[in-house]
């Protein structure tokens, strides 16, 4: 049986044609949107055949019509939704894929490069051509073909050789709800040049409002030799929010990537997360946690290609759902025949707050190099009932002591974010996941015992 | 303090306790003696109301108050205190934080009023060295990589703050070495006051050399066989338990 092609099989699909075919003509990106386009009418519509796609349904998307989002966001009050308080970092702010200059800081620093291609000059859009889509995979992932064959704005990040960013860049991308069933796309393309270093804070966010919107974003990151990112992708949208995103990543000899990824869940929120490790010697360090309740879904899929030799991968994440939420996890790590003495790790642990919750945890790896080290862990487990019990037996409250040992579960994480003022806007922000009542976390998010604890005593 | 009467409780099915009857007052130290599997661990649960433990059947009166009827962190607001024979590790809550739950949430039943973090820190580290733990123990997880020194040494840290008014100590000379032992007596030692008692259970005489009793028990197949003063518990030593086994039969 031959599948169906995308048009038929889903309104979205149908709508996002029609939102590509009203898009600007733009002689700029013109290949590679012809590219991501013939990618997506080649590419099935997933169901739940589909092997990436087993647990996450996109029924969703097969019944409505998915428009362009109305202009109806109010800059009012628009900081309080992504302020970190304490952070001197560069913000670049869209709303459903729009950059908002008001928002927004301009940035001039010597040998950098951080702007919005809608306002970006010449030579700096030249720069994105000559990099976007060259590491976003298209083969396995029907939004990344689509993003691809939208690309239009956006934000560039190019960092020249030697050079260090001085603060972060704090990247915001606001959804707001919509009467109708919208579509926005958003796009970022970093590129660090030989020995450049850089902090990027992708933050996604919206109005608390039933969103009634899809943000398909993907960041591509090209990390050359010597060079380091920081990098953060933070997910605390509203429950209603539909996320489709991806970060696609190069890493070149000697080069570092350090991540962590924050998700709160969404009606469907899903992230790619794919890193090459094209040339000797480079490192990843991945660590991130989920976090769905309700109804929520997230899915994280993460593929680590070890290429070259003598690379080396860390990835950690850790899960907690609650109520009947889903979460899927995927963590696949591929070793080429060339890439001996890899050094890949890969530990993801769940836990699971209710018996109608779910994790679908797979870790996979795949070895055509002898001489390596790889090891994989998963675990799903309940909260522990002898330290509950011991946390009772000292006069803590039940609900209290859950909320600890669950809190306990991702503190590990969280406590190594270098980044003091955001390790302290998102302990209270997940520690709310769990109760709204204060009193409550007031002992997990006790600052000056916070302090103690960090090392400071 | 304590009134137990004809005290029954079952685990998973199978009888352990079988009519068990202490009366503890004010200011005295109790200790239990038996051999394995007599049902001495499981008092302590079943006074500290541990899930899993059935009481079919007696009376237990603290203060006045039926503590049956209560959930776990009632007992201990209440003042009952259950120091554990293996106490669990929870990585990820600072002992700290969890040492400032534990007094916010007996003083706030006591109707004392919250006490300020800089207070309690302060607190908590002079217990720290009463207790000869280092005061890094305070940020690490709670019981986290602690050796069983350190493990027995932080309960009897979480007994100083908390001031219960009634400790039961649940074999805590287990797995200690000399030194050890002293220092974990030392600081029961330090916490005897004319209205707080204690229940220490052990299979040992050795640990009665260092926190001497006023009353042993012997509990055997799930009741008191036999009672007698501390000197009871020196003739355990020498003969045995099955002396009293023998005696009873």
């Amino acid at each position: 049986m031959t599948e169906a092609s995308n048009a038929i099989v889903s309104p979205f699909t149908q709508s996002a044609l029609d939102f590509v075919k009203s898009l600007e003509v733009s002689g700029d990106f013109g290949e590679v949107r012809e590219s991501g386009m013939a990618a997506f009418e080649s590419l099935p519509f997933p169901t739940r055949k589909t092997e990436d796609w087993k647990y996450t349904s996109l029924h969703a998307l097969t019944t409505q019509d998915y428009n362009r989002p109305a202009d109806n966001f109010d800059l009012d009050n628009a900081s309080e939704l992504f302020e970190v308080s304490g952070l001197d970092a560069y913000q670049l702010v869209f709303i459903n894929g729009v950059f908002v200059s008001e928002l927004s800081d301009e940035i001039s620093e010597a040998g950098v490069s951080a702007v919005p291609l809608s306002v970006a000059s010449d030579a700096q859009r030249a720069l994105f051509k000559q990099h976007v889509g060259n590491i976003a995979e298209t083969r396995r992932n029907l939004f990344t073909a689509l993003n691809n064959a939208t690309v239009e704005e956006g934000v560039l990040l190019h960092v020249e050789k030697n050079v260090q960013l001085k603060k972060p860049i704090q990247v915001i991308n606001i959804t707001s709800a919509q009467q109708q069933t919208s579509s926005a796309f958003a796009r970022c393309l970093v590129v660090l040049e030989q020995q450049a270093e850089a902090t990027l804070i992708e933050q996604f966010v919206s109005t608390a409002e039933e969103q009634n919107i899809l943000l398909n974003q993907v960041t591509e990151i090209n990390i050359g030799d010597g060079a380091k990112l920081n990098h953060y992708r933070l997910h605390t949208e509203d429950e209603s929010s539909l996320h489709f995103g991806g970060v696609y990543v190069d890493l070149n000899r000697d080069s570092q990537f350090e991540s962590y990824q924050i998700a709160l869940g969404g009606k469907i929120k899903r992230l790619d997360v794919v890193v090459n490790h094209n040339q000797a010697g480079s490192h990843c360090e991945m660590k991130g946690v989920y976090l769905p309740k309700h109804n929520q879904h997230v899915d994280i899929h993460s593929y680590i290609e070890h290429i070259a030799a003598n690379c080396t991968t860390d990835e950690t994440y850790r899960g907690i759902m609650a109520d009947q939420s889903k979460a899927v996890f995927n963590g696949r790590i591929h070793i080429h025949p060339d890439a001996q003495k890899t050094l890949a790790n890969l530990s993801n642990k769940n836990l699971l707050l209710s018996n109608k919750a779910q994790i679908n945890s797979k870790p996979e790896l795949e070895i055509y190099a002898d001489d390596v080290r790889c090891a994989h862990g998963v675990t799903v487990a309940q909260l522990d009932d002898k330290a509950c019990f011991y946390l009772q037996s000292r006069g803590i409250s039940r609900q209290e002591a859950e909320i600890m040992l669950s809190f306990a579960f991702i503190n590990e994480l969280l406590e190594s974010i270098p980044v003091d003022a955001l390790r302290q806007k998102l302990r209270p922000l997940l520690a709310q996941q769990f109760t709204s009542n204060e009193s409550l976390t007031q002992h997990i998010l006790d600052e000056e015992i916070g302090v103690c604890s960090e090392g400071a005593l | 303090m304590l009134s137990i009467k004809n005290l029954q409780a079952k685990v998973e099915e199978k009888d352990i306790l079988k009519g068990l009857n202490i009366e503890v007052k004010p200011g005295e130290i109790h200790a239990i003696m038996g051999p394995n599997g007599a049902g001495k661990s499981t008092l302590g649960n079943v006074l500290s109301g541990r899930d899993g433990y059935t009481v079919t059947g007696g009376e237990v009166s603290f203060l006045g108050k039926n503590i049956l009827e209560m959930d776990a962190e009632e007992r201990a607001r209440e003042g009952l205190f259950l120091a554990f024979q293996y106490p669990v590790e929870i990585p990820g809550v600072s002992n700290l934080e969890f040492l400032k739950a534990s007094v916010d949430a007996v003083r706030s039943h006591r109707g004392e009023e919250a006490m300020d973090s800089m207070t309690f820190l302060k607190l908590a580290r002079e217990k720290c060295k009463a207790v000869n733990l280092d005061q890094n123990f305070l940020k690490r997880g709670v019981n986290e990589g602690f050796s069983g020194g350190e493990k027995k040494r932080n309960e009897i840290m979480q007994m100083m703050l908390l001031e219960p008014k009634l400790c039961i100590l649940d074999e805590t000379d287990s797995g200690l070495d000399i030194d050890a032992l002293q220092v974990v007596a030392e600081g029961v030692n330090s916490q005897r006051d004319p209205n707080r008692s204690f229940i220490v259970v052990t299979h040992y005489q050795r640990l009665l050399d260092y926190i001497v009793p006023d009353f042993v028990h012997v509990l055997a197949d799930g009741k008191i066989v036999k009672s007698g003063g501390k000197e009871l518990a020196l003739e355990l030593e020498e003969k045995g338990y099955g002396w009293i086994e023998n005696e009873g039969a």
